[in-house]
This record gives C-alpha cells, structure tokens and sequence, in this order.
C-alpha cells in the first residue's frame, strides 16, 4: 500500500467517530431544519408543506416583532459589561498584593452562572423582603427621603432593566475581563516610555496607547458577545419571569423554544430558528466591515 | 595674595554655594521622592478600596444567598429595623440542607448530573482530539472541505439544530433517556476546532523521529501528541465539564421523568414545588454550586490559561 493511501485510511479511521456524530447531530439537522421550516407539523399528524407560509407569518407577527426588540434592549448589558471588564483589568493589571484573591471573588458570578444564580436573584429582587429593596429602603431612610423600590420583575418597565443589572454582575469580572488583562500584559511596556517622555499624562496615555493596543480584544469581545446575545436570554427569563410579565423578558430563542415545545408548531420554531441565523450572520458581516478597518493590529 | 585670597575666598565662597545648592537638590529629590512614594501610596490605597467595594459586590448576593440558607421561613419574610438581623439568621438551621434530599429526589438528581457530565466530558474530549490529530497533522483527500463544513456549521444556532435534534430523538424513542442527553453532545465542532488549533503548534520534529523508529499513527497521536497537549486537553474538558453541569434547555426539552432530572431541571422543578419557601431553595441551589467551585479550584490554573489561549466564552 502507497505511504500516502495509508495515511488516508488512517486519518479518515481518527476522524470516523466525530465525523459520523457530526453529520448525524449538526449537519444534517441544518438541513432538516431548513425543510422543516417550508412545513406545518404537529409532531401527531402528517408534516403538510406550506412554502414559505410560515416566514410571510413570521413577519406578520407582532409578538415575533417585539421580541426581537426585547432581544436586542437586553444587549445593553454587552457595552456596560465590556466597560467594566475592560476597568477592572485596568485595575487588576497595577501591581497589587492579594490580586488573584479579587480575580477569583469577581470571577465567582461568571463560574456559578446558572439556574442557582437566578434563584437567587429572584429571591434579590423580591420586592417585599428581597435585599435589594430593603437597602433602597435603609438608603431612604438615612437619606430622610422614603425610598421604595420597584416591582424589579413583574413590573413591565422594570423586568428588563432588572435582567441586565444582573447579566452585568454576572459578566463583569468573567471571561471577558481576564480576555482584557491578556490583551493589556501584551501591550509593550516602551510604548508608555516613550508617551511617557512625551509628556502624557495617564488618561492620554491610554487614549494614545492602551486603547488602539487592546483594540483587537474589543472587537473581539464585542463580536462574540453580540452573536451570543442574539441566543440568549432563556434560562434566566424562564426561571425568573417566565418571560413576562407580558411579554417583556421574551426573547428570540423563548419564542423559538415555546413553539417548538410548548405549542409544537415545528415547522414555524425553525423558521424563527433561520431568521435567527440570518440575522446573527448579516450582523457579523457588518460588525466585520465597518469596525474590522479600524482594529489596529501590531 | 589679596588676590590669592580673595580667589581663595571665591572658591570657598563657591564651594559653599556649590555645597548649599547640591544640598537644596538633594533635599528637594528627596521630597520629590518622598511625593511619589506618598502619591503613589494613595493612588494604590484608592485603587484597593475600588476594588473592594466591587468585591463586596460581587460576593455580596453569595452572603445572602448562605445566610438565606441557614434562616427559620419566618425570618426571610420580615423586613426588620436591624440590618443585620437581615443578614445573619437568628438561629442557623442547619437542617434546610437536609430538607431537599427528602423532598424530591435531590440525590437522584445529582447522580444524574454527574453521570451525565463525566459521559459527556469523555465522549466529546476522546472524539475532539481523534478528529482534531488528523486535521492538523495529516493530510487526505476532502480535508479542507469537510474542515470548512465544521467551521461553517459553527456559525449555525443551536437553536436551528434543536429542533431536528428533538425530532430525530423522538423517532428513534430516546426521548426522556439518558442517551438524549449525552449522544448529541458527544461530537463538537468546537471542541475539534479548538484542539486542532493546539495539536498545529506542536513541533513536528518528534513526530518525524518516531514515525523512523517505526511508531504508527495512533501511536504518534497517543504517546507523543496528547501529552504535548495537556493544557488544551484540560481546558476542553474542564470547560465540556462545567457547561454541561449547568446546561438546563436541553435537559428540560428532552426530559419527562423527575428521577431522570439533572440538578438545573431538577432545581426548577423543585422551585415550582416550593413556591415560598426560600430557605430550602436558597440550600439547595447552594448544594448545586459547590462542586462547581471545588472544579475550578482544581483546576484554575487551566481555567484562566484556557480562557487567554481559546478565548472561549460561555
């Protein structure tokens, strides 16, 4: 046997199980999914093929409407959570004692993110006896002004905002912040010699070499975070609002799931599925064009 | 001589001057010095009180969430005069840690999470590097194609795939089964692309000189390329892991049977049996935590290695 017909056999036996996994669980359910997408199916009588019926309905829908809006308001929480990871890094990168210590404590949000975690900010925002709204409470008192805090999650103005202070929290001090100290241990230390000579002081050093070092990590982190927050937003809806109240926590990936799950209309779930892929793919390419140019890379 | 002197007495007087200035200098480095050091103490005091309060912040809700855990029902519901009465119960009832292992299945539930996470965790690592090994170092016909439909599948929602998933599962009656959970998790593209990134870095020198001592490919993949690849193995698994330990859509789609329940579902589940009852929520969310943490103490140094080498996000 030629050496290279064995190396063939041999690459293609490593590659076999994962192949076959691959093909069997992603490759060939996004083109089900597609196909589904063209038909109405309630999992109990036969699949009947509607054409494009399901997206004509799909931009009809208010309610498919709004929770794209909904979807895209709880991404506030991307910038104000970049902001803060990018100072805390700042922060973190001086030479402190105990520096681990504080990397560990505002990591511990970003590692026990999940279930346990909303719980326990359901439990934060309850407005009766939640710890929130009893320093709100304490504040007013100390202040001489009666303060009392909302209803954080069955409150229709609230709920969101309340989801976003606690993505932040969450986020914060996690993935991205420890990205941010990377990029800043990369900048090279003669360039803040040399501002230095110049006479910068500390806020034009990072406006002139900090910032256009780091710009990669930015957009980055921007770029990831967007395409995740187009898919977020259902555990934490589903444990602590349901995705109310009326409707205000639903986002994209809630709708794709109630259809799917709770109404089984497979076919309209992957139509909503695929609108979501379009848009995630359409915002990656213009994240890619317009911010791409001016990424500075060394 | 008068001239001698008064030059003498120039230089003296110079000396003098030289002495006096050299010692205002030394005296105003000093201070200067003395600024800095003070400025600086300052700037650090300020920087570690920042980095408390934000500190304070994060481990904060954590604090309420143990004490909450250790209070009498009774004391969650009333908002008293003293803060501190919020905080620290009146009585530590240890016995909320109890509670949920009695009222549903809370073990059961742990089982299966472990299960579940460790099948997942070794399935997806084993299968990751056999596909990573051959991508990056061999070459075979369609390699680049069959690469490229990884990657592009990679920008595919999980959500598109669900749903096929879901329905490809019922078929073939796995609904509700262990295997509904670990099998679609099983095989990553990310986990492949990801490997192969490292295994390329690797230097191919060793690799020549045991294919000469007449090594095969799995002998090259398994004694000279998985134990250059410890840290990137490490990652992928510590990562697989805590992702599936957290996972809670799939599971709730998949799973009907309250004894098959991993910990997140099972926890919900447990909020929906529990609607007032915080002290025993606040408990067992605690429970579902802690291993959780004891993972990453295990394994922090490949956590934050991982995150700066893969940029993987959550």
């Amino acid at each position: 046997m030629k050496n290279s017909t064995k190396e063939a056999l041999a690459a293609y036996g490593f590659l076999m199980p994962n192949l076959l996994g691959f093909l069997i669980f992603t490759s060939i359910p996004v083109g089900a999914s597609l196909f589904l997408s063209f038909v109405k199916w309630d999992l109990l009588s036969p699949p009947r093929f509607v054409g494009l019926t399901n997206f004509v309905e799909l931009f009809q829908d208010p309610f498919f409407w709004k929770y794209c809006w909904n979807t895209v308001y709880l991404m506030a929480a991307i910038p104000l959570g970049m902001a803060g990871s990018l100072i805390l890094a700042l922060g973190m990168n001086q030479k402190l004692k105990g520096i681990v210590v504080f990397r560990t404590v505002y990591f511990l949000p970003t590692l026990c993110a999940g279930v346990a975690i909303y719980m326990l900010w359901r439990l934060i925002y309850n407005p009766e006896f939640g710890v929130l709204n009893s320093i709100i409470a304490k504040t007013g008192q100390i202040l001489g002004v009666p303060l009392k805090g909302p209803y954080w999650l069955t409150d229709e103005a609230w709920a969101k905002p309340a989801l976003i202070i606690m993505s932040v929290w969450q986020t914060v001090g996690g993935y991205n912040m420890i990205l941010y100290l990377a990029a800043l241990q990369g900048v090279p230390r003669d360039l803040y010699d040399a501002a230095e000579v110049d006479g910068a002081n500390s806020w034009q050093k990072f406006w002139a070499v900090t910032w256009p070092q780091i710009s990669p990590t930015t957009f980055f982190i921007a770029i990831m975070s967007v395409i995740g927050g187009f898919q977020a937003g259902f555990d934490p809806a589903y444990i602590m609002t349901g995705g109310g109240p009326n409707g205000s926590t639903t986002t994209i990936i809630y709708y794709i799931y109630n259809n799917a799950f709770e109404w089984h209309k497979m076919g309209e779930a992957a139509a909503i599925a695929w609108v979501l892929f379009v848009i995630v793919f359409l915002f990656t390419l213009m994240q890619w064009r317009f911010f791409g140019k001016q990424v500075y890379y060394s | 001589m008068n001239s001698a002197f008064h030059t003498t007495g120039g230089a003296l007087k110079d000396a003098q001057t030289v002495l006096a200035v050299e010692q205002l200098t030394r005296e105003s480095a000093k201070k200067n010095k003395q600024g800095k050091k003070i400025r600086q103490f300052w700037e650090k005091a300020g920087l570690y009180f920042l980095l408390c309060l934000g500190a304070l912040t994060m481990v904060g809700p954590f604090m309420w969430m143990i004490t909450t855990s250790l209070k009498e029902p009774s004391q969650v519901f009333s908002f008293s005069k003293n803060w501190w009465e919020e905080w620290i119960p009146t009585a530590f009832v240890w016995r909320n840690y109890l509670e949920p292992w009695k009222v549903v299945p809370f073990a059961r539930f742990y089982l299966n999470s472990i299960f579940v996470a460790i099948m997942v965790t070794l399935a997806q690592v084993a299968t990751s590097a056999l596909a990573a090994y051959p991508f990056a170092r061999l070459t075979f016909p369609g390699r680049d194609k069959i690469f490229f439909g990884y990657l592009a599948t990679m920008m595919v929602p999980g959500a598109v795939t669900m749903i096929p998933v879901f329905i490809l599962l019922r078929y073939l009656g796995w609904i509700d089964s262990y295997k509904a959970l670990i099998l679609p998790a099983a095989f990553t593209a990310y986990g492949t692309f990801m490997l192969r990134q490292f295994f390329l870095t690797l230097p191919k020198d060793l690799e020549d000189a045991a294919k000469i001592d007449g090594c095969n490919y799995l002998g090259i993949f398994w004694r000279i390329i998985l134990p250059l690849s410890k840290p990137a193995l490490a990652t992928l698994t510590t990562f697989t892991f805590m992702g599936t330990w957290m996972n809670f859509m799939w599971p709730l789609i998949v799973l009907n049977t309250h004894e098959k329940f991993t910990l997140p579902v099972g926890l919900a589940y447990f909020q929906s049996l529990h609607h007032t009852d915080w002290t025993l929520l606040m408990a067992a969310s605690m429970l579902m935590i802690i291993p959780i943490l004891l993972v990453f103490i295990f394994n922090q140094r490949f956590f934050v290695e991982g995150i700066k080498l893969t940029g993987i996000k959550g």
